[in-house]
Order: structure tokens, then C-alpha cells, then sequence
């Protein structure tokens, strides 16, 4: 009898993996969850980038709408992404980076290759500043105002289609705001 | 009209399928002849019907007939014929219908060629494989109708195909891929048959060993052309993500991996057999997952189809239905009863079991990490991914443990070993894979410890091959030894080989390779690892359905000219999205990979150039799996011994030959 258990086991694996299959299949993976939305950028404290003694924190973030880009080398689509961006910073958009799980050297190298849109960017190469985020993969973009508070999430490619369908009506609606 | 034929040719396959699934299991379980007898011109009509409907399909392609939704959607006129007709399987109807045709073709193949099992074993097998398609055309017919119109507006030309797929690799791709997880649907039939008449025995390891080895090879090109084709196409030299879609189909080939070894056990020494009736069902589950993984859209990938809550809803219940029900089955009918064969420590038994562990570890660890993401998502609404980082840290060292292994389980005997022995074959082989590694690591450049240990454990795998090799020709000599060897020794010595070699391309690709991301005007040049490349400019060029800039860059080494690439960024007009189309010059020892990255002023422009030493090894290896998996399949012992109608009482003595 106790062996006719043992192989139960593999049918109780599969159901309770059919459970998380089931609700899996209600989460929409682009949505953020709400309780970040309307709410400060969380408290933080890393390196920049280019100059690993300057400290980045998240009262540098205020001051004026912008976008936070979520990025890293070894992420496919950030290189698709990566000339849009730059063509947001020539139109004059403020853009913040978050340099997510990465080697930095890497990422210093790839910012002189393909030019830096980013007007500070931020070493999270733990990944701690992206769990307080809940980032789900990169690339993902986030809008927030001049105070820091997160305004709208994107999740994958900001393409000019997303910018424009999207993005810039909302950062629109926050440069004019008082 | 011709899609209307197709979608009645559809309904009809069903109610084929439906007749075979149940009529002749009834037949089987009463003993009832004609009942029985119905299961195989079922499954030809079936086969009939689902070619039809592929025809129509087809043919609604390569007319444009926009009026049809899919084709609409997926079609252009401006599109070269050929393109025209591998986007029948370019999207999620279509490729569900090849999925059907190739599960047809796979049952009309097991009802021809396995004419001499016992009837109520092919019966069943017949009915299984039916059920299974039964479900899939459910699917098919009910949430994804390939033949749907686009009435009365229909409109004057179509979307064109995604540019993605507009490439000679994915014309072959995903009928490879679908051949190996269908396939694996006839081992998973075999095993349930075996379940449900109480015959798991020699005779049927024997009898799903070559089914479940052809289906493993054809998996093992799929993934390799997929591999492939992510390298030239992607236009950044990766060439493996562990994309949520990738693991779905590594997954299954590394269970399958573990079932082609684990059924040997079963065939040639009768233990084992609930363990491998298990990793039958666990091989066909994860192709089944697979799918449900890319139609759902539950993981986001970029290969992801549809994202349709009642597409993913039906095939969660056909998933549950199929596997729920196969592993009651097996928790109700697998034998419990412990083997009376014995074996040793040092013994073949053994060390199959350890390749059984390790592969089934590596494919958990695969599925873990695929399914992560989802689990905190469920659990604590948390947001997060899981990267190579991951998967490259359990994998890599599991399969060092499994090369070691391996070379072992290649030379130790079933049942036991005397230590003294294997002892004597394996010291000169494991100083002479540490000397060769080491001299391989200071000779190719930089020391690297992964290069140290890449070199010496292929070099292990290797020449322990060899030595078996000796060993087994010490009576006849070379020659007559050679020859008088078996397909599927010959098969498992190239399908190690190709392990070998693979691991090679894998760690010395990425430990060598030579990358520049710069700005080129033309006429300018740059140096890179000996090489020398001037960049020619770029020239505009009209493709059928796309603008290209096709660039040109020379390249020379030692002031020979080697090569002269031609790397593209292509516009795809009606959809507007850019490719890149990597220039290549393949090589045996390396590859030269150049991409045109963003176009700068005065036709200068991002350039990234790659040197890529053994590159090509990886997929070699590739090659050299599925060549041992066919040797193995075409091995004598299947052809003859088959034909003498097997029935349980196939002993082990038989068995051994």
C-alpha cells in the first residue's frame, strides 16, 4: 500500500502545478500591480553608473516629469528600445535609467557604443531596487511626475508607437500640470 | 468554397478521431474483434481528412484568398510563394492544424508499421493517440477555426507575414519541432496501453524504442534549427535565451534524452519499469505544457501566439484531462511489485539511473524556473524574472556531472563490474583528457578554468568512447571488430560524440569570442583578433516585400582576402518593422558575424562585429545527436525481431540479443 503511494506523488505535483497554471492564465503580466501606481518611487540608495562614487537616491529623480527606464546588456529587446530613447533625449524628455542585474562594465561599454540617453542611471546590480519596483523583465518604463510619484507603467519596448499611443499624452497631461 | 471544404474536411477528422478513440478501446476491453478492427481505417481516414484540410489551407495561401481571416492576417500578395506557404503554420491556427496533420501522419505510421503487435496492443495504442487527437481538434474546430471568413468585407490584401518568420529556417522549424513533440505522443500511447492491459515488459520497451527514438531525434533538429536561426536572425549572435518557449521544448528532449536510455534498461534488463512508464508520460506532458505555455500566453515570450483566456482554459482542461488521467493511471496500475533482477554498484544499471536523475533534475530545474515567475505572481502578486543568470548556474553543472558519468556508464557491464578493471580501461583515459585539456587551454590563448574543464571532460567522453571501442574489437581486430558492431552502438557513439562536441562550441564560443560595437564610414576598417575588416558602405536594394540596405564589408587575415559579408537591415513594408540580417562567413574553427546596428549621418553606421571561435561545434553536436538517434532507430534488432510477433511471453534471454 505504502509503495501504491509513492506514486501518487507524481499526480499531486502535477495538479498543484495546474493550480498556479489556472491562475496564471487570469494575471495579465503588463498590468502593474496597483499599489505602486500613485505611489513615490521606493526609498533608495545606490551608485550611478558612470562615477561609482556618486550616490544616486530617489530625491534625484524629483524635480520635473520623466521617464525611469528599466534596462540591461543582457536584455534583447533594450537594444531594439535603445535608439527610441535616444530620440526621446533629443526631443528634450528627461530620462532616468535603472541599469538592472548587470555586469557594470558591461553596461558603461554598451552606453559609449550606443549613446547614453540617460540623464542619470542608476547601478542596481543586486536587483534590490528592481524588487521594490516589482519589475517583471526588462525593459520596463515607468512615468512619474516632478514628485517622484509613479504616474503609469510600461512593460516592454517603449517603440515610437507606445511613446506616442501611450506615453506621451500622459507626460504631456504631467508638464503641464502645475 | 475551397475553405469551406476544409473546415468540413476538419469536422469530419473529428468524427473520425472520435470513432477511433473509443469504439476500438471498448473492442479491446470485450474482447469484440470488429470493434477493434475499426481502429485503423479510422486513423487512415482521419489522416485522409486532416491532409485534405492542410491542402485547403494551403491552397487558400497560395491564392490569396483574403477572404479567409488567417490568411488575411498572416498573408501578401507580394510574398515569395514559398514564404506563402510555410505562414500556413505562421500563426496560431495554422500551426495548431500541422500539429493535428502530424499527429494524424504519426498514427497512420504506428498502424502501418506495427502490424505485427498484438492486436489489442495496437488497438489501444491506435485509441490513445486517437484521444489525444480527438482533443486537439476540439481545439482546433471550437476556439482557433483556421477557415473563418472575413465576410462580406473582406479586405483587398493581406497583413503579411511576420518578417520574423520570413527565413528558410523557419520554414523547417516548427514542422521538426512538432514532429518531436507529437512523436513523443506514441511512446506516451505505448505506455498507456501497456498501463491498461497489464503488459509493461520487455517486449514494450522494445516496441516504443524506436518511436520514442525517431521523435527525439526530430525534437533535437527542431531545437537545433531553432537555435540556429535565433543566431543569424536576431542579428546579436545569442544563441539560446532560456526563452520561456525555448525551455518548453528543451524540456521535453532532455526527459525524452532520459527515456531513450531508461527504456534500454527496461529492454535489455526488465527493471526499471515503472520509472520508465513514467518518464513516457512525463516526455508527452511536457510537449503537451509546452503548448500551453506558447497558445496561452501565460509567460510573456517573443514567440507567444495568442493571448486568450479561452484558448488557455482549453487547453488547461485537455492538459488535466490527459495528464491527470494518465498519472492516476499510473498510480493505480504500475507494477509495484520490486524487480528480482539485481545489480551492482558498479554496473550499467547504475550509472543509466544516475543519466535518468541528472537529466530529470536538469529538466525540473528548467521547469522550476519557467514556472517561477508565475508562482510568486500567483502567490504574493510580486513581479519577477528569472534570467540565464539562473538557469546557467544549476544547469552547467549538472551536465558536468552527467559527462562524467558518462564516460563511466559507456564502459561498465550490466549487472557489475569488477572495479579492477574498469579501473584499468578508465586511468590512462582520465590522464590523457586532464594532459589533452590542459594543453588544449594553454594553446587556444587566454587560460580560462571553463576551457581547462570543457576540453578535459570532452576529451574524457571521447576517448572513453574509444576505449569501449578497442575493447569491443580486442578479439577481431579493427576491421572485422568494426564491422561486426551494431547501428546502435554506432548511433550511441556519435550521439556522445555530438554531447562532446557541443559542450566544446558551448564554452569556447563563449569564452572567445571577439566583439566590437563601432561607428563605420565607409572606407574605413578596423582590426579585429587578426582579422581585418573594411567597410564598403551600404547600397539600397529592393527585396519582393521589403527595402533592404545591404551592406558590404571585406574581410582579410594576413592580407588574404577571407571573406565579404553582406549584413542587411531590412523595412518589411506592410507590417513597417526593421530586421536585421546578419552577415556570416561559417567556418569549422570560427565564424565571422557582422550586423548593421542603426544607420548614422553621411552613410556611416553601427557596425557590430563578431569573431565567434567554434560556434558552429554547437550545433554540430546537435547534428550529431540526432544522426546517432536515426542509427539507433535503423538498428537491425528493431527490423528483424519485430517480425517474429513478440507477445509477453518474450523472455530476457531473447531480449538480450
Amino acid at each position: 500500500m505504502k509503495r501504491r503511494l509513492i506514486l501518487l506523488i507524481p499526480l499531486v505535483l502535477f495538479l498543484g502545478m495546474a493550480v498556479f497554471l489556472f491562475k496564471g492564465l487570469y494575471l495579465n503580466p503588463s498590468e502593474l500591480p496597483s499599489a505602486l501606481i500613485d505611489k513615490p518611487l521606493p526609498a533608495f540608495a545606490l551608485p550611478a553608473v558612470n562615477d561609482p562614487g556618486r550616490i544616486l537616491t530617489q530625491a534625484d529623480f524629483k524635480g520635473k516629469p520623466a521617464l525611469v527606464n528599466v534596462w540591461g546588456t543582457w536584455c534583447v529587446a533594450c537594444r531594439e528600445e535603445h535608439p527610441v530613447l535616444n530620440a526621446l533625449k533629443e526631443q528634450g524628455i528627461t530620462i532616468y535609467g535603472i541599469n538592472y542585474k548587470d555586469d557594470n562594465a558591461s553596461a558603461l561599454k554598451w552606453l559609449q557604443e550606443f549613446h547614453n540617453p540617460y540623464q542619470l542611471d542608476v547601478r542596481d546590480d543586486k536587483g534590490s531596487l528592481g524588487l521594490d519596483l516589482g519589475v517583471y523583465g526588462a525593459p520596463e518604463t515607468y512615468l512619474i511626475d516632478s514628485k517622484g510619484v509613479i504616474r503609469y507603467k510600461h512593460v516592454g519596448i517603449v517603440s515610437q508607437q507606445v511613446w506616442r499611443d501611450e506615453l506621451a499624452p500622459r507626460y504631456q497631461q504631467l508638464m503641464e500640470a502645475p | 468554397m475551397i475553405p469551406e471544404l476544409g473546415h468540413l474536411a476538419l469536422i469530419l477528422a473529428l468524427c473520425m478521431a472520435v470513432v477511433q478513440s473509443t469504439f476500438p478501446l471498448l473492442g479491446a476491453w470485450r474482447g469484440n474483434q470488429q470493434w477493434m478492427g475499426l481502429a485503423q481505417p479510422a486513423a487512415w481516414g482521419q489522416f485522409t481528412f486532416l491532409l485534405f484540410a492542410f491542402g485547403c489551407l494551403t491552397w487558400s495561401f497560395l491564392t490569396d484568398d483574403f477572404s479567409v481571416t488567417y490568411v488575411a492576417e498572416n498573408s501578401n500578395s507580394l510574398l515569395p510563394w514559398y514564404y506563402k506557404f510555410s505562414a500556413v503554420w505562421g500563426a496560431h491556427e495554422g500551426s495548431l492544424l500541422l500539429w493535428a496533420l502530424i499527429l494524424g501522419g504519426w498514427t497512420f505510421a504506428v498502424s502501418i508499421f506495427s502490424r505485427q503487435l498484438p492486436e489489442d496492443m495496437l488497438t489501444r495504442v491506435l485509441s490513445i493517440m486517437g484521444m489525444i487527437s480527438t482533443g486537439f481538434l476540439l481545439f482546433l474546430i471550437m476556439t482557433s477555426n483556421p477557415f473563418s471568413r472575413l465576410l462580406p468585407q473582406s479586405p483587398v490584401d493581406g497583413n503579411d507575414l511576420n518578417p520574423l518568420l520570413q527565413d528558410v529556417g523557419l520554414i523547417v522549424h516548427p514542422p521538426m519541432l512538432y514532429m518531436g513533440y507529437v512523436g513523443f505522443s506514441v511512446a506516451f500511447a505505448f505506455a498507456i496501453a501497456a498501463l491498461l492491459g497489464g503488459r509493461l515488459d520487455a517486449a514494450w520497451a522494445r516496441w516504443s524504442r524506436p518511436w520514442t527514438l525517431v521523435a527525439w531525434t526530430f525534437l533535437g533538429i527542431g531545437i537545433v534549427l531553432g537555435s540556429w536561426w535565433s543566431y543569424y536572425e536576431l542579428g546579436w549572435g545569442g544563441w539560446w535565451f532560456w526563452d520561456p518557449v525555448e525551455n518548453a521544448s528543451f524540456m521535453p528532449w532532455l526527459v525524452g534524452t532520459a527515456l531513450i536510455h531508461s527504456l534500454s534498461v527496461t529492454e535489455k534488463r526488465g527493471v526499471f519499469k515503472s520509472w520508465t512508464v513514467l518518464l513516457a508520460i512525463a516526455a508527452f506532458s511536457l510537449s503537451l505544457l509546452g503548448t500551453f505555455l506558447v497558445r496561452s500566453g501565460v509567460l510573456t515570450s517573443v514567440h507567444a501566439f495568442a493571448s486568450d483566456p479561452t484558448r488557455g482554459v482549453f487547453i488547461l482542461a485537455f492538459l488535466l484531462v490527459v495528464v491527470g488521467s494518465s498519472l492516476t493511471l499510473f498510480a493505480l496500475r504500475a507494477p509495484v511489485v520490486k524487480s528480482q533482477v539485481s545489480f551492482g554498484l558498479w554496473s550499467r544499471e547504475t550509472f543509466l539511473l544516475v543519466n535518468n536523475l541528472i537529466l530529470v533534475v536538469a529538466a525540473s530545474t528548467i521547469l522550476l524556473g519557467t514556472l517561477y515567475p508565475l508562482i510568486i505572481d500567483t502567490l504574493s502578486g510580486a513581479k519577477l524574472s528569472v534570467g540565464p543568470p539562473y538557469f546557467n548556474a544549476l544547469f552547467v553543472p549538472l551536465m558536468v556531472i552527467l559527462m562524467m558519468a558518462l564516460a563511466i556508464g559507456m564502459l561498465v557491464r550490466w549487472k557489475t563490474t569488477p572495479l579492477r578493471w574498469l579501473q584499468g580501461m578508465l586511468v590512462p583515459v582520465l590522464i590523457a583528457s586532464v594532459v589533452l585539456g590542459m594543453l588544449a587551454a594553454f594553446m587556444l590563448g587566454d587560460f580560462h578554468w571553463a576551457v581547462l574543464a570543457a576540453c578535459s571532460l570532452a576529451s574524457w567522453v571521447v576517448l572513453a568512447g574509444l576505449r569501449d571501442l578497442q575493447d569491443k574489437t580486442r578479439h577481431k581486430g579493427w576491421i572485422q571488430g568494426i564491422r561486426s558492431l551494431s547501428r546502435s552502438y554506432w548511433g550511441m557513439q556519435a550521439a556522445h560524440l555530438g554531447l562532446a562536441v557541443s559542450a566544446l562550441g558551448i564554452v569556447l564560443s563563449t569564452q572567445f569570442t571577439a566583439e566590437r560595437d563601432l561607428r563605420m564610414a565607409p572606407g574605413e576598417s578596423v582590426e579585429l583578433a587578426g582579422y581585418h575588416f573594411v567597410f564598403d558602405g551600404t547600397q539600397h536594394f529592393e527585396g519582393p516585400n521589403f527595402k533592404s540596405d545591404y551592406g558590404t564589408l571585406r574581410v582579410s587575415k594576413d592580407n588574404r582576402n577571407v571573406a565579404v559579408l553582406h549584413p542587411e537591415k531590412r523595412l518589411y513594408v506592410v507590417q513597417r518593422s526593421v530586421m536585421t540580417e546578419a552577415g556570416i562567413d561559417a567556418g569549422f574553427k570560427r565564424d565571422l558575424y557582422v550586423a548593421l546596428g542603426e544607420p548614422l549621418e553621411d552613410g556611416a553606421w553601427a557596425v557590430r562585429i563578431h569573431i565567434k571561435p567554434f560556434v558552429r561545434w554547437i550545433w554540430l553536436g546537435g547534428v550529431l545527436m540526432a544522426i546517432g538517434g536515426l542509427l539507433s532507430m535503423s538498428d537491425k534488432r528493431y527490423r528483424f525481431k519485430v517480425r517474429q510477433r513478440v507477445s509477453q511471453s518474450l523472455g530476457l534471454k531473447e531480449a538480450q540479443v
